[in-house]
């Protein structure tokens, strides 16, 4: 259902600090660390002003952007964390698998005593689980 | 009296024995697993430390836990055999807690005292990763516990550990390792050439 390729993924934790990222292609743009974290703060700087933008009051905030070169899909949820997904043009469900990755998280991440919230997501069975997820929506 | 009747029966005012067992909620109990694991790591410097108040905390429950399935499955018959009670530890006991029994029961070739209980993916640690810098640690003592407190409170002193044991396919499983006390070994062979 995908018809396009994924590029890459980015979590932000509340605050708009990058606390994971992975390029799921190699056709995804190559960032140093410390560009990916000033991207990633922009990104959730960018969708709250956007939000301020919006001509009715309480619009959500930015869930798309679309470019000849890719899709940005992002969603947001209630608790602040912003999970954004790079796709090249056309790929269909990305929203859908951000709910995914957002399971993903509350179980392997909050579940796991050694995770301390909004730091950086450093564990392996959170990794496993979604190279999985990411394996089975790209087939 | 009228009020008593009407009230709906709380899980903690129900009788033991009476039907089905509940179904506790796995994130329920995830959450509140996690809490207790750092509220232990907090209190411990080392991960050893760590494992043994994660062990002690489990040894209440076991011993708990042996008195409530056996009076739930109406057992009259105390084991007396190691084996038997290994038995009674790896399926009646697992399927209490954790609703399967454990995947496997092994005897350790060389000692005569130890055996093994082996299981993929302990229901304990199914959302743990455990950190680099702590690479012996293994959440599943609170487990080992359960097991020590059960196999004491029925007669069978032992020292049981949870470890992990990277498997042949990639990933690991964790293992708990059972030993048995001196005497529990010599009322065995006395009651073998009985």
């Amino acid at each position: 259902m995908s018809g396009g390729r994924l590029l890459s993924l980015y979590i932000n934790n509340r605050s708009g600090g990058l606390i994971y990222q992975r390029n799921l292609s190699p056709a995804a743009a190559k960032l140093r660390d410390n560009d990916q974290l000033t991207v990633a703060s922009m990104l959730s700087s960018l969708a709250l002003i956007l939000q301020e933008l919006a001509p009715t009051s309480g619009s959500r905030p930015m869930s798309s952007l679309e470019a000849n070169g890719f899709v940005l899909c992002s969603y947001d949820v209630p608790t602040g964390l912003k999970l954004v997904m790079l796709a090249e043009p056309g790929t269909q469900g990305l929203e859908l698998l951000l709910k995914a990755i957002h399971a993903l998280y509350a179980d392997y991440a909050l579940k796991n005593p050694f995770y301390e919230l909004d730091m950086p997501i450093k564990c392996d069975k959170f990794d496993e689980r979604l190279t999985r997820l990411l394996h089975d929506f790209t087939r | 009296m009228a009020g008593l009747r009407t009230r709906k029966l709380n899980i903690v005012d129900r009788a033991l024995g009476k039907g089905r067992q509940e179904v506790v909620s796995q994130s329920a109990f995830a959450h509140l697993f996690s809490e207790f694991v750092q509220y232990s790591q907090a209190r411990s410097i080392t991960a050893s430390e760590l494992e043994r108040r994660l062990e002690d905390a489990g040894v209440g429950i076991g011993v708990r836990i042996l008195e409530l399935a056996s009076l739930r499955d109406g057992k009259t018959r105390r084991e007396t055999r190691m084996l038997g009670i290994l038995q009674y530890v790896h399926t009646t006991i697992w399927k209490a807690l954790f609703g399967k029994s454990a995947d496997a029961l092994e005897k350790v070739v060389e000692n005569e005292d130890e055996f093994m209980i082996s299981e993929q993916e302990p229901l304990v640690n199914q959302y743990i990763s455990v950190p680099a810098h702590l690479p012996n640690l293994n959440c599943a003592a609170f487990a080992a516990g359960i097991i020590r407190g059960a196999l004491e409170s029925a007669g069978f002193p032992a020292a049981v550990q949870a470890h992990t044991v990277a498997a042949d396919a990639g990933g690991s499983r964790t293992v708990f390792l059972i030993k048995f006390a001196p005497e529990v070994l010599a009322r065995e062979r006395s009651l073998a050439s009985a």
